[in-house]
């Protein structure tokens, strides 16, 4: 394309739209960090405060002091992890089957994990819930984690797939060539290659269970063992004390800063993955 | 394309390897549909609630809400919402990606950073966010409006059905926008310059150039993400819980998720609830079906 100097009317419209939409959705986000750093006493609606200039911390304090966020940091790290872990190495395990194998039931195992994924998890809770509650798994971390892998496990062995599907066997052939075992072939040749790919599908995992509330709150029924999505929505509601939105603010900014850093990590491929697919026909 | 074929391998190193996987999701999502069917046979009342094992009724669960106008209310509302949800948020972002096409570079780049901040942003902060921002006493919202003289001084956005379905919607709508965005913007810069140039040599205008040449080229692209956005609106769950459990009224709003949880997990009626999960699975099948069979056609090539 030329690069045009003066600015067509089209052009000029297009920015112009393009800076509303840029508000529309930066607006909320910002407003949800600065009036975190703004005194209990500086949030009311009558005056409100645009672009502050001055901050404290004290928000973040009360709510790092408090128990609640902290014990609800607890179960959603030991949670999260675990279902990354777990979710990665069978969905590696797998990835690699269908991708270097052709064996009979493949494709009706890659159709079934597309199905899976698009059962949402209201359709499926009840159940889940009776079943968990019959091997006394609820408020469990184990039994979160059970049902997270399951929810988390489709979408890991298609992404993890794809990149399986990366690397040409003809690296592995060639090492074979060269006297290695084919086990020792993958381990030395293809596994280092795929390292990036571990990591990008593990931190989306990590995203996924983080933020996920439905299943969270149904088997999470005791305050106790509440993940931070649940906690956040409850401390939202306690309004037995007067609303104290800057510290409501500082949690939810809290929660959101890992997603962010790790979503800016892994989108590329997200949004590569998701359309190389869909253009090919 | 010339598949090289290991014709001989045996099965089972590859089965070995599917098989974690395979065994979870059967005992975590394969059980429990089996489970739920059991369930949606019987009856869990008040002697349940006390140790009595449940009561096998046939098909009266399925009867007493088949023949329950609510279930239909629900049920019309949640498909309602989502096609009015899916439509704004296809329709939006396709606007988007293409004016973006025409934007100057910095105010790309901008827009890009932008929406992907929404995008990352969790659904429940996102939730709670918003519910600040339309906050009857200290919300932004409300100070604006009155100070642009039209009086919100404690106005409840959250009361009354319509208002409380345009807010889900709002936030629903621009937490799922960017992604609709990102995938029509990368198809739209697939579409090859030089047949666009071709087409502008025979006089193709503008309007045809997109009609003839863009659009047959996104429309595979467009056609998945609308399906994925169908199913995804269909199942808006933690949104309507949230909002309603500060908004205060729950029957006026409920979609069948709400429905779902607070007939079962709220009510323990477990039997019933596991019956309405039934419509909802029937509901997500029938409009999985178009996805699936794009995905399988892909995956034969």
């Amino acid at each position: 394309m030329s690069a045009r100097r003066t600015p067509t009317p089209a052009r000029l419209l297009a920015n112009g739209l393009g800076l509303v939409v840029l508000v529309v959705s930066v607006f909320p986000v910002y407003w949800m960090v600065s009036r975190s750093f703004l005194p209990r006493n500086r949030i009311r609606s009558d005056e409100q405060v645009w672009l502050p200039t001055d901050g404290t911390l004290s928000n973040y304090d009360r709510v790092l002091s408090g128990d609640g966020f902290r014990n609800a940091l607890t179960t959603s790290l030991s949670v999260t992890l675990l279902t990354v872990g777990v979710a990665l190495l069978f969905a590696f395990l797998a990835a690699v089957a269908v991708s270097r194998f052709r064996f009979r039931g493949r494709t009706s195992f890659i159709l079934t994990l597309l199905l899976i994924q698009m059962i949402p998890a209201e359709g499926l809770f009840i159940s889940q819930y009776k079943m968990l509650e019959g091997v006394s798994l609820l408020n469990s971390v184990i039994g979160l984690t059970f049902v997270y892998v399951a929810s988390v496990l489709p979408f890991t062995v298609w992404t993890l797939r794809g990149f399986v599907d990366g690397v040409p066997r003809e690296l592995e052939e060639a090492a074979m060539m060269d006297g290695c075992s084919r086990v020792k072939a993958f381990f030395t040749v293809t596994l280092p290659l795929l390292a990036p790919g571990l990591v990008a599908t593990g931190l989306f995992g990590f995203i996924q269970a983080w933020n996920e509330f439905t299943l969270a709150l149904v088997v999470m029924t005791d305050p106790a063992k509440e993940t931070l999505p649940v906690w956040l929505v409850g401390f939202s509601e306690s309004r037995s004390r007067g609303v104290d939105w800057g510290a409501i603010m500082a949690a939810s900014t809290l929660i959101t800063i890992p997603v962010i850093v790790f979503f800016l990590i892994v989108q590329r491929r997200m949004v590569s993955g998701l359309t190389a697919g869909a253009v090919k026909g | 394309m010339a598949r090289r074929r290991s014709a001989v391998r045996p099965n089972a190193l590859p089965l070995g390897l599917v098989l974690p996987a395979a065994a979870l999701l059967v005992l975590a999502l394969g059980y429990p549909l089996v489970r739920q069917v059991v369930l949606s046979l019987q009856e869990f009342g008040l002697a349940q609630q006390f140790g009595q094992p449940p009561e096998w009724i046939g098909l009266d669960n399925y009867r007493a809400l088949v023949g329950d106008s609510y279930l239909w209310t629900v049920v019309l509302r949640t498909v309602l919402f989502c096609f009015v949800n899916a439509g704004l948020t296809m329709g939006i972002g396709v606007g988007i990606a293409l004016l973006m096409t025409r934007m100057s570079t910095w105010v790309r780049v901008l827009v890009q950073a932008g929406l992907l901040l929404t995008w990352a942003t969790p659904v429940v902060a996102a939730m709670i966010v918003w519910q600040f921002l339309f906050d009857t006493q200290y919300g932004v919202v409300n100070s604006v409006l009155t100070a642009l003289g039209s009086d919100h001084d404690g106005h409840s956005w959250l009361a009354e059905p319509i208002s409380f379905f345009s807010i889900a919607t709002m936030i629903v709508v621009w937490m799922s926008v960017p992604f609709v965005v990102f995938t029509t913007y990368a198809a739209l810069t697939q579409v090859p310059d030089d047949v666009i140039e071709a087409a502008e040599i025979d006089g193709a205008g503008a309007w045809q150039r997109f009609l003839h040449v863009v659009v047959p080229t996104v429309r595979p692209v467009l056609l998945v993400v609308l399906l994925l956005q169908i199913i995804w609106d269909l199942r808006v769950f933690t949104q309507i819980y949230t909002l309603q459990k500060s908004g205060g009224i729950t029957r006026d709003t409920n979609l069948l998720g709400t429905y779902i949880y607070s007939l079962g997990i709220k009510g323990g009626d477990f039997g019933t609830a596991a019956a309405a999960a039934m419509f909802m699975l029937v509901l997500t099948v029938l409009l999985t079906a178009p996805y699936l069979r794009i995905m399988f056609r892909q995956e034969e090539d």
